[in-house]
């Protein structure tokens, strides 16, 4: 018995000394990055055995970025234009060619073969493997020196890295509850809002060590600032971690019940965030009065808000809800790429529930991301809510090195909108009888 | 852990699949790339696609004659298709010039031909296969690309003067020779393929 409390005594030792404590301060001690460097030179000696040994025949085809087929980019006129040319014009009026059914046709066996939304909910194909079990889509081929590195990465990732994770995770949530807690029993202060900040933040530099995240941030001169709204694309719960490890947010969000509820209810006693009953989420109204309320009080941190909606995979940004660019604040942009070499982010929540993400989460290699603070933008003269959303998406898609797609997030879950099929109906109609 | 199992399970068979799949699909990376296409629609994984496994993808969902489309995957009375009769249809679309490299006089009439690629589409209008568009038929068609856009007596008089240009033989209904002529003129191997960026 002894023995084992010297063990746990020791572990917890290192944890807190090593990892905690200088987190807590924000210094590191350089081994995330020397970690990361060590990953890197293994899986590029791993690529190269695994492409060394593949057969010709079994040679995977390598990842297109772009895309697998060729697609035209004309407009449907454009396109039902060139198949007409060679057609006589009719006289009499209406204006349809046999030959009209083809543009749909083509544009159809193109969507079947590839299209641009089904492939944004599932994880992202990786170019060459990454030595983890679950990215083994295409690889078939597998070197005995491969699979023993690959089993040495297993246990490293198992029995090492997931239960000094784990305890970190679990210091950094404890921490944030009692501190919090502890917190709110002080008057209104500059001293409990100071304290208040440093207990968020230094909870989530640990849950940021339990993920051994590296986070590069760029242009911090754009910081977001209080009475704003941060607007950023969203790939998981991580998300958060991330940019709350350089600043303090606002959260906006649904209480939950259970462990959530108990994290969400005690931060919000030592700094208001704004949690929205079920009920209330689906009053428009009553949800943009209290964000606009948060804001104009400039002694209030800036709300984080993700317009997506959902979790996307990383590879593009997609339609931005309008709600969050109608208050009238300035928006202050974020772009959030991960290297997806280290670890897959992207959160399928059809798939996977949060304990088991978190798991995955736990027992990947790294996080590792680049986050790029964009320019403040607001809302420009004659511009209206939706304009402005597509405006900012792109610019964070073009940061990000993101696809931009107007597509809605919500396609993971339910049928898209009969009026996009209704505008293709309208335009192919007025190309037969004319505009009147 | 059994999400792996399956995923072996279609390696397993694989190659097989690719070798009678080449002689359909020439490319052995164009019919890999399709075989992960077919597995990511196949959201059952039992190795078929069914008719919602098509509506789920949202661009063919808002294309006016989508479900005609989807309709030519599925033979007759059939609700399933799977990875052979995938690519089967998918062929159809393959470029002309992709035949060059597959010379074998034994095979027959190839499926992306410039006649087979005509019915393809001749089928996408000829809904009961009887060989002939007739007036309902086109005028289906043409509901189904205008929307309530334009008014039945319009789009009526639309079907008649088409199948006025087309028919020859006079039984107010366009055939397949018929269709042939008079989209002679089009550039139909240019406009029915799919180009793969290799």
């Amino acid at each position: 018995r002894g023995f084992a409390g010297a063990v746990v005594y020791v572990w917890l030792s290192v944890v807190l000394g090593l990892i905690v404590l200088p987190a807590m301060f924000g210094v590191s001690l350089g081994f995330t990055d020397l970690y990361v460097k060590a990953l890197v030179k293994t899986l590029e000696w791993a690529t190269l055995r695994i492409q060394r040994g593949q057969k010709e025949e079994d040679a995977v085809p390598a990842h297109l970025p772009n895309g697998i087929i060729e697609k035209d980019d004309g407009s449907m006129e454009e396109e039902i234009g060139e198949l007409r040319r060679s057609h006589p014009k009719s006289l009499a009026g209406g204006d349809f060619t046999l030959c009209d059914a083809f543009y749909f046709c083509k544009k159809g066996i193109e969507s079947i073969v590839e299209d641009q939304v089904t492939q944004r909910f599932t994880s992202e194909e990786l170019a060459s493997w990454n030595l983890l079990t679950r990215t083994n889509n295409n690889f078939h081929y597998i070197s005995v020196r491969v699979t023993i590195i690959w089993g040495l990465g297993v246990f490293i990732r198992y029995c090492i890295l997931l239960p000094l994770r784990v305890t970190l995770a679990v210091l950094g949530l404890s921490w944030l509850v009692i501190g919090t807690t502890l917190v709110g029993l002080l008057p209104h202060s500059n001293v409990k809002t100071w304290i208040s900040d440093l207990i968020h933040v230094t909870c989530y530099r640990i849950c940021a060590r339990a993920l051994s995240a590296r986070i590069r941030y760029h242009n911090k001169e754009n910081h977001p600032k209080k009475g704003g709204i941060c607007v950023a694309n969203h790939t998981s719960p991580i998300d958060i971690v991330i940019l709350a490890n350089d600043g303090c947010y606002a959260m906006v969000g649904q209480i939950h019940g259970g462990l959530m509820g108990v994290i969400q209810r005690s931060m919000v006693r030592s700094c208001p965030h704004v949690w929205f009953e079920r009920s209330e989420m689906k009053d428009r109204h009553a949800v943009a009065k209290r964000l606009k309320d948060h804001v104009a009080d400039k002694t209030k941190q800036p709300i984080l808000i993700f317009p997506e909606g959902t979790c996307i995979n990383n590879t593009s940004v997609m339609m931005f809800k309008k709600g969050s660019f109608d208050i009238g604040a300035t928006i202050y942009p974020v772009a959030i790429k991960y290297d997806p070499q280290f670890g897959d982010a992207f959160w399928n929540s059809g798939k996977y529930n949060m304990v088991s993400y978190l798991l995955r989460m736990m027992t990947s290699w790294a996080i590792v991301c680049n986050v790029w603070y964009l320019p403040p933008m607001s809302l420009q003269d004659g511009e209206d809510a939706v304009h402005f959303a597509n405006r900012v998406k792109s610019a964070i898609a073009r940061q990000g090195g993101l696809v931009d797609l107007f597509w809605d997030g919500g396609l993971k879950r339910e049928k898209v909108k009969e009026s996009y099929k209704e505008e293709q109906q309208k335009m192919y109609s007025s190309m037969i009888v004319g505009q009147d | 852990r059994w999400r792996l199992f399956s995923d072996l399970l279609y390696k397993h068979n694989f190659s097989e699949i690719i070798q009678r799949a080449s002689k359909i699909f020439v490319s052995h990376s164009q019919i890999t790339r399709l075989y992960s296409r077919f597995h990511s629609l196949d959201k059952g994984e039992n190795g078929a696609l069914s008719r919602e496994d098509f509506q789920r993808i949202p661009e063919l969902a808002i294309n006016p004659l989508g479900d005609r489309i989807i309709n030519a995957f599925f033979p007759e009375g059939e609700d399933q298709v799977n990875f052979r009769g995938f690519m089967r249809t998918l062929a159809h679309f393959r470029p002309v010039e992709d035949n060059e490299k597959n010379k074998d006089p034994s095979a027959g009439e190839p499926l992306n031909s410039r006649n087979n690629k005509l019915l393809f589409a001749f089928r996408l209008y000829d809904l009961d296969r009887d060989d002939k568009i007739s007036r309902d038929e086109l005028l289906q068609v043409l509901r189904m690309m205008v929307g309530v856009n334009i008014s039945d007596e319009q789009l009526g008089s639309i079907a008649d003067r088409t199948i006025q240009e087309a028919d020859t033989n006079g039984d107010m209904c366009i055939s397949f020779s018929e269709f042939i002529k008079v989209l002679e003129k089009v550039d139909v191997e240019q406009k029915m393929s799919i180009r793969f960026l290799h």
